[in-house]
């Protein structure tokens, strides 16, 4: 679960490290009212979506008058910002921040992540802030300076320090940058993040480290020990669908092909995907249907499925292994019948009584292929889409 | 011989009474598999399906002489379990539970490592020895004991390797399905280094996918240490970066973790690839000749 940047910053502020004062306006008034609580005579205006790229796609803006920021928030709130890491049609702009500005003398980066070869929290920084860290360690990897966790120890301020008499601070900022380290380090744990990022953190005219940017992404897995995090999620930022699916308890992920995709299990679902594409097919999206894939799971699958115009022909393809087939089978013959499916499905059932599932389909009188094979399956639903492309 | 696993293997399983731990202990018993008892704090000196019930896990190590523990608690609870079962006693745990957040295995990882203790998951079917024992959730009769060690990152993929190898005749040494989360209790490279040292698997099935490095790290591991013919398949050529594709470690990220990024490491290691995973046993019978 992602973040806003306004959200990572009052978390930030809650666990000691030095923010900007802002407000988040939803509307066109608040936001020229933001004028007035936030100290000054310029600001910098944000718009707030989960998203990276926000300045290049002119979501920032440096602003000195009130008149400004209305003209920022108007032009903004109720429209999509679209950057190089969103989709065609954009993140909505639901909210603005607005912000005292900073003077800038120099942009660092400041980030963690749990890395999985080693199985720790690690800490990155660099001189190189304001860049992405992906180029920064694509073009220059010894410009990244680690630090590594201890899940049984802990953070220790000396890596702090480290890291910070690295980057060439000095010592009053040392002293600072360690106090943010272990600050942040402290948070990263507390709740149960799977990365975190500032960037830039900048050293101001005064010679003061401060959080400038944050991003923040909360692992899944552990949302249901964090209801204060929780309660901040923004479906807003979410696909529709994505979001219909969790309901269900299905994973669901939207492609840009016309063949849907009924799978159980995540590998096999990704692994039906890459046939189709083989024999010259497009996927329409990956869908898990889960271990525990009842009936009704089945048929509210379904519907997600062709909710999407594009599908041109849907492929079932179930290994029984918990799941029964038969159970799969009465799920398909119940969706089909309740949504009306109008394009062709094939259906391959394989494993915990598919000879059973298979008998119920060709009993059903429905228009189903059944494929005796994943080939043969995937051959199938690609001519009836319409033949490879 | 196989790996991990085997006749003698004496199971328990925590969460033992709970609806998870009754179906699939009933489906083990039914397999073959020598399940001594089970663990539900609170209903000790209970008999369930059979078998004796026990507070601790020590209690059960103790009274049974139980090697390996098959956890099906809820993910809340699995740091507890994991941790329980490891200084326990027990030289096996297998964790099938999925949702456990990640920083609960960092430490669980470095506790059953300090404690020499074998973690296999979790978010995973579980380790089977076909016609031997079954710990884990997968389908029993779509196996056929034989000769080629199966480690997966994917439930279902697994299932998919096993029926191709069954269906070809070859037969399963040890199936193994590490599971889907970012940091699993043993990798590739811990079960490839035991079917590497097993005189009953002569070749050996890998099937990746899309997220992290363990493949590319496998990779170099074979190169070097890995005698017998791998095969392998990594799921999600097809999956769009930056999106989780169902299991909590298959994402890329940062442009990192891509199958085509798999694929080319182990290629270059010598491991013969398949881009389809229908292809997975003919690959088997080219690469031994059988």
């Amino acid at each position: 679960m992602n973040l806003h940047e306004y959200q990572a910053k009052r978390l930030f502020a809650k666990y000691g490290l030095p923010t900007s004062n802002g407000v988040v306006a939803t509307t066109v008034d608040e936001a020229i009212a933001a004028g007035d609580q936030v100290e000054g005579d310029r600001w910098v205006v944000k718009v707030q979506v989960h998203a990276g790229g926000r300045g290049k796609a002119g979501g920032v803006k440096l602003v000195d008058t009130k008149e400004e920021i209305g003209a920022f928030a108007k032009q903004w709130l109720g429209k999509n910002l679209v950057t190089y890491q969103t989709d065609a049609d954009g993140q909505p702009v639901n909210k603005i921040l607005i912000e005292e500005c900073t003077d800038i003398d120099q942009e660092l980066y400041l980030g963690a992540v749990i890395d999985r070869s080693t199985r720790r929290v690690v800490f990155m920084a660099s001189t190189e802030g304001g860049v992405e860290i992906e180029t920064v360690a694509e073009n220059t990897p010894e410009k990244i300076l680690r630090a590594t966790i201890d899940p049984l120890v802990g953070p220790q301020p000396y890596q702090g320090r480290d890291l910070a008499f690295q980057l060439g601070l000095n010592m009053v900022q040392v002293k600072q940058f360690t106090q943010l380290f272990m600050g942040l380090a402290k948070l990263f744990v507390e709740c149960d993040l799977a990365l975190l990022e500032i960037n830039p953190l900048v050293i101001t005219g005064e010679g003061n480290l401060h959080c400038l940017d944050g991003k923040i992404n909360i692992d899944s897995n552990a949302i249901y020990r964090q209801p204060e995090l929780k309660a901040m999620e923004d479906e807003t930022q979410e696909d529709a669908r994505e979001l219909e699916a969790a309901k269900w308890d299905l994973n669901y992920v939207p492609l840009d092909g016309n063949i849907g995709c009924m799978v159980n299990g995540a590998g096999l679902a990704m692994g039906t995907m890459d046939i189709i594409k083989i024999h010259g097919g497009n996927p329409a999206n990956f869908l898990d249907v889960g271990g525990g894939a009842t009936k009704e799971k089945v048929s509210e699958a379904f519907k997600l499925i062709l909710s999407d115009e594009n599908v041109e022909a849907v492929l079932v393809n179930i290994f029984g292994g918990i799941v029964r087939c038969d159970l799969i089978a009465e799920g398909i013959i119940g969706a089909v019948n309740e949504v009306g499916v109008s394009v062709p499905v094939v259906v391959r059932l394989e494993g915990n009584r598919s000879k059973e599932g298979s008998d119920l389909l060709l009993e059903s009188g429905l228009n189903i292929l059944a494929a005796d094979s994943l080939t043969d399956a995937a051959e199938k639903v690609v001519n009836a889409a319409g033949g490879a492309k | 011989m196989s790996i991990l696993i085997d006749e003698n293997t004496k199971v328990i399983c925590q969460g033992f009474t709970g609806s998870q731990g009754t179906q699939h202990s009933e489906q083990a018993i039914d397999y073959g598999t020598k399940m001594v008892g089970g663990v539900t704090p609170g209903k000790g000196g209970q008999t369930h399906l059979g078998l004796p019930v026990f507070n601790t896990v020590r209690e059960a190590v103790d009274e049974t002489g139980a090697d390996a523990s098959v956890i099906y608690v809820p993910a809340p609870f699995c740091k507890d379990s994991v941790l329980e079962a490891a200084n326990s006693g027990v030289s096996l745990v297998v964790c099938i539970t999925e949702g456990i957040p990640t920083l609960d295995m960092l430490e669980i990882k470095v506790a059953c490592d300090s404690l020499g203790v074998r973690l296999i998951g979790p978010n995973c079917p579980g380790v089977i020895t076909p016609g031997k024992c079954k710990i884990g959730i997968m389908p029993g009769d779509i196996h056929l004991p034989g000769k080629v060690g199966i480690v997966s990152r994917s439930g279902t993929l697994t299932y998919e390797a096993v029926k191709q190898t069954t269906d070809l005749g070859f037969g399963q040494s040890s199936c193994v399905g590490i599971g889907g989360d970012p940091i699993p209790g043993s990798n590739f490279i811990d079960i490839l280094e035991l079917f590497e040292k097993d005189p009953q698997t002569e070749a050996i099935v890998m099937v990746g996918e899309i997220g992290g490095s363990a493949e590319e790290e496998a990779a170099e591991f074979i190169k070097s240490n890995v005698s017998k013919p791998v095969v392998s398949y990594i799921a999600g050529v097809t999956a769009p970066a930056g999106k989780r594709m169902g299991h909590a470690g298959a994402i890329i990220a940062g442009g990192k973790g891509t199958a085509a990024e798999k694929f080319a490491a182990l290629e270059s290691a010598g491991v013969t690839t398949v881009r389809s995973l229908a292809e997975i046993g003919n690959a088997i019978t080219k690469v031994t000749g059988w």
